[in-house]
């Protein structure tokens, strides 16, 4: 009998101990410009996605605790590598997502390579990140300068726009992204008449859309993003450039910029996107759950890839049962193709690059719109194969051995 | 009319300088003991702040003269012992060396061209410099504009001392820092350091007493650029990184909070101004959207209120220097 | 057409044609601030934030009242001079015995506030204004075209600074005010309100600065930071008129803008350090500026 009781014991005390064995600790940090340019494109937004993703995925019943911090890096990168390194050295933080801004997200990926843990990139751009300057610790999610530039400035060489000016904003992303859709734009048959230069965050677009009217080229490039964006488009509807025939191409513009500029002046700009809210009903469906908690907003394309990378996240660290070693989870992540409600199916290729579409979208005329954040007309799709850089030109030295 | 620095007149007396071996023996100890209790990163960057505050107060609580550029001198000797940490391969002692020698140099052609003015010109004139070096760093190659300089190697020191090592690292900081605050000490209580003082209470009698007060401004503005160098240069190899963060007029601004807040022309004030502004820009980090308005407001209360600082208040209430 | 050192004129009339609207947006803004610091002594750097109190005023009565432009022009000036009598009164007051830089520190810290408080809010992607309906369009010129609105800031732009200059030079009340400047205690010795006259006239630069927002909204990107980016270039206007005199501002404006549209023209990068390289200049050959008076 008291041998029957104490065994039974033993067994629910080995049992007990095996429970909590199993429960693997997870901590998420979202690292975002919570307050300034990007704020609405990443921002408070990807937390709610990130939220929304680690429900979804169910933690519990896979023996997973998921915690989620977040902090602003206010788009500068000492302030972004400062908070990945307090939180991988003291705060036990196991991968970080988000990081709009190439500038933060460049620091960020040396500090994730470091330390060894995880970092997915959704808001920032630059292919340089699965270039040169590729990790075996990082991702890059929905978006990159190349699919910008090749999306864009492919989709309007194809339909007509065969001869480009660019307003470029005077530093190192703005002239890659002039770059990479020059060379893009030469490619197909396309010429470039000219550039002008200016300084980043200027308010009068005045004189460099005059040089960008007299060249009479057929589409005026903005190789800018932000508020330099904004006012160039804005401006440009003042001097009647789009009445004049000329088309805008905003190279890197958000759904945010969109509803900034409102639809009367944006009508007609030419963007890609890899996600939109209202392409389909899984996306609708997701929007409402996200307007939950953010009111009167739109979910980006960039929120939308950190609940796809996180619930992607989540399912390689299953697979593991650990999240300890960062390589190993991205690993796994890339040995395990993707699939979610929001991007499909894809995968994660050895440079660190998620491959999906990306879609060619047209700003709808106020006329068209039936209904808040009815912005987009989708003019093309870009198969996922075509969509990113070839891996042979990457550059990135974990390929080229 | 009273002066910027009226808020820091303490009577200069010999017999109250145990107050400041107290309180230096007390950041020694707090030196040693922190690493093992606060995250040493953070130190070590409160301690790069709280010699640049240092640096900046020089300047204004001892001179009297403000400038709003002093992240021209800051930013721009990280850039360079980055660049020197990083592209010419030097260790870690020369790119330091680098750095604060740019500043030096930056200091003597701002400051010959400043100092031929007084009160608000000399500190717009000292803003519209910055302004210019910020458009520049914006523009040229070398800084890597909104990148910055990424991934700067911290070497090994004098070739022995791997400075990869968070608590090396740590030790080599902490020393730089407590010999610099060390010979701020120093230079405020030598002679060259009572002509400033005079120089700030009135500079028309300093003039007549003989002094050729412009030499003496020159020297302590290059003084305070130098070591407003220095300190980028630490903090540069600390972070590994040098951005543009370090010589926007937000830079400029923030060293003034943080001086107005520990308290002018008090030694200590600089120091404890910058811990403190540094943790709450710490601790505020999850809520970023408030940092600009908490910052705001210490602003108001401060000159409201407040305007010893810190330190200044504390030193007022026990009557000792500080 | 001919050749100015290889641009074409038509483009050289175009840039200094656009360089003189940027010129009125300056001055306008500039107007402001000489007022205040002429008047008052007080150095505002919280105007750039006024400036986009403004903008917001206009782009929120156009949201939630469906006020349009031209009455924004009349009530928002009011709204963000009232809200600059409330800060005269609160704090501006109490440290007027202080040397001058603690004023540009507090109002440094209140601009930061506003800032914070309107990007908290609203973020900091900006607002959509549009171009009122009777000032759109433009005409073409020949060299250029120009926007109907662009015209109409720099007529509007003329009118509102020949009147403040002609209001503080040459009017009774004007030479109230620069009396009381001069010499506080006997001007309110012959029973004059002076410390009212502060606060209003305080309350007019500030105004002023709303008026500038307004005019900015339909052109501009309406955001919480358009105040900061713009706020050192009008100082650096400012200093280099002379920081108390009316129409040192006023002329400095305009020029400063033709100056940056020439620049835009022959040397594009350096358009936005052209201003400050001015100012140095300036400030080491005549230190109170072209037409300020010697402190």
């Amino acid at each position: 009998m008291r041998l029957a009781a104490s065994l039974a014991f033993a067994a629910a005390a080995l049992i007990g101990t095996a429970a909590q064995a199993e429960d693997i600790n997870v901590k998420l940090g979202v690292l975002s410009d919570m307050s300034s340019l990007y704020a609405d494109i990443g921002g408070p937004g990807s937390v709610v996605a990130a939220k929304m993703a680690v429900e979804d995925f169910n933690p519990a019943a896979h023996g997973i605790k998921v915690e989620i911090v977040s902090a602003d890096h206010q788009n500068k990168p000492d302030v972004g590598s400062s908070i990945a390194r307090q939180w991988f050295d003291v705060d036990h933080v196991d991968a970080i997502l988000d990081v709009p801004t190439s500038s933060v997200a460049l620091a960020v990926s040396d500090v994730a390579r470091e330390k060894n843990k995880v970092f997915l990139i959704s808001g920032a751009a630059s292919s340089d990140l699965t270039g040169p300057k590729c990790s075996p610790n990082s991702v890059h999610w929905t978006y990159d300068t190349w699919m910008l530039a090749h999306g864009t400035g492919g989709a309007l060489v194809k339909t007509g726009g065969d001869t480009w000016f660019f307003l470029t904003a005077d530093y190192a992303f703005g002239h890659a992204l002039e770059r990479d859709t020059t060379s893009v734009v030469q490619a197909a048959g396309g010429k470039v008449l000219g550039a002008v230069d200016h300084p980043l965050n200027t308010q009068d677009f005045s004189s460099f859309l005059l040089q960008a009217q007299a060249s009479k080229a057929k589409v005026i490039g903005l190789a800018n993003a932000g508020g330099d964006t904004i006012n160039s488009i804005k401006q440009g509807a003042e001097f009647g450039i789009t009445a004049g025939g000329q088309q805008f191409a905003g190279l890197l513009v958000f759904v945010t910029d969109v509803q900034a500029l409102g639809l009367k002046t944006a009508q007609g700009l030419v963007l890609t996107e890899t996600w939109y809210w209202d392409m389909n009903d899984a996306n609708r469906a997701w929007t409402k759950r996200w307007q939950a908690e953010r009111q009167g907003k739109f979910p980006s394309m960039v929120q939308a890839g950190v609940y796809s990378a996180t619930l992607h996240y989540l399912k390689a660290v299953a697979a593991l049962k650990s999240a300890a070693d960062g390589k190993a989870v991205v690993n796994q992540m890339k040995a395990i193709p993707t699939d979610d409600p929001l991007f499909g199916k894809g995968y994660i290729r050895t440079d660190g690059r998620k491959i999906h579409p990306a879609y060619l979208f047209q700003v709808k005329k106020p006329e068209e719109s039936k209904y808040p954040g009815d912005n987009y007309t989708l003019r093309a799709t870009i198969p996922a194969e075509e969509a990113f850089r070839p891996i042979k030109d990457d550059n990135c030295p974990m390929v080229t051995n | 009319m009273a002066t910027l620095a009226n808020a820091a007149t303490t009577p200069a007396r010999r017999e109250t300088a145990w107050s400041l071996a107290i309180a230096g023996a007390a950041l020694v100890i707090f030196l040693i003991a922190a690493p093992f209790v606060l995250y040493p990163v953070f130190i070590m960057k409160a301690l790069c702040f709280a010699l640049f505050a240092c640096a900046f107060n020089l300047l204004i609580g001892y001179v009297g003269l403000v400038s709003f550029g002093h992240a021209l001198y800051f930013g721009w000797a990280g850039y360079l012992a980055a660049h020197a940490a990083k592209v010419w391969g030097v260790a870690p002692e020369f790119a330091v060396l680098i750095g604060t020698v740019t500043g030096m140099g930056l200091g003597l052609i701002a400051g010959v061209v400043a100092i031929r003015r007084q009160g608000i010109y000399f500190a717009m004139i000292t803003l519209a410099l910055a302004q210019m070096m910020y458009l520049v760093a914006l523009r040229v190659k070398m800084t890597g504009g909104e990148d910055g300089i990424q991934g700067v190697p911290r070497g090994r020191l004098f070739g022995a001392f791997d400075l990869g090592n968070e608590m090396t690292m740590y030790a080599f900081v902490a020393v730089v820092a407590l010999a610099a605050f060390f010979l701020i000490y120093r230079i405020i209580n030598s002679p060259f350091g009572e002509v400033l003082k005079a120089i700030r209470e009135n500079e028309q009698r300093a003039v007549s007493l003989g002094y050729k007060t412009d030499d003496y401004k020159l020297v302590a503005f290059v003084l305070s650029a130098t070591l407003a160098g220095l300190a980028g240069s630490v903090k540069a190899l600390v972070f590994q990184l040098a951005s543009l963060t370090d010589v926007h007029w937000t830079m400029s601004g923030e060293v003034v909070l943080m001086t107005l807040v520990g308290g002018l022309g008090t030694i200590f004030g600089p120091i404890v101004g910058a811990f403190l502004i540094v943790a709450m820009e710490n601790y505020l980090a999850p809520f970023g959207q408030w940092v600009l308005v908490i910052q705001g407001a210490v602003f108001v209360i401060c000159v409201l209120s407040f305007r010893r600082g810190i330190i200044g208040e504390l030193a007022a209430r026990l009557r000792v220097r500080l | 057409m001919f050749e100015v050192f290889g641009i074409p004129s038509q483009a050289l009339f175009g840039q200094l044609l656009l360089g003189l609207i940027n010129g009125s947006f300056y001055a306008l803004l500039s107007l402001g601030l000489a007022v205040i610091f002429g008047m008052l002594n007080i150095i505002n750097f919280t105007h750039g934030a006024q400036y986009m109190m403004g903008a917001f005023a206009a782009f929120l009565l156009l949201r939630y009242a469906g006020i349009g432009y031209w009455p924004a022009l009349v009530i928002v000036p009011i709204i963000v001079g009232a809200t600059g009598v409330v800060v005269e009164r609160l704090f501006l007051r109490r440290i007027q015995k202080l040397d001058h830089l603690y004023g540009l520190i507090l109002t440094f810290g209140l601009a930061l506030i506003i800032e914070g408080l309107f990007r908290n809010y609203y973020g900091s992607s900006g607002q959509p204004y549009g171009v009122p309906e009777s000032l759109q369009g433009g005409r073409n010129l020949g060299f250029m075209f120009l926007p109907n609105y662009r015209a109409w800031v720099i007529a509007f732009s003329l009118v509102v600074c020949f009147a403040t200059w002609f209001a503080i030079e040459r009017t009774r009340l004007g030479s109230y005010l620069r009396a009381a400047t001069e010499n506080p205690a006997l001007v309110r010795a012959f029973g004059i309100n002076v410390p009212r006259m502060v606060t209003l006239t305080y309350g007019f630069g500030v105004g002023l600065a709303g008026l500038a927002g307004v005019m900015a909204a339909p052109i501009y990107n309406v955001s919480p930071q358009m105040g900061s980016d713009i706020i050192i270039v009008v100082f650096a206007v400012v200093v280099i008129g002379g920081m108390g005199s009316i129409m040192g501002a006023i002329i400095t404006g305009f020029a400063l803008g033709i100056v940056e549209g020439l620049t835009k023209v022959f040397f594009p990068e350096a358009s936005n350090t052209v201003i400050f390289v001015i100012m140095i200049i300036v400030l080491l050959i005549r230190p109170a500026g072209l037409f300020g008076r010697s402190a």
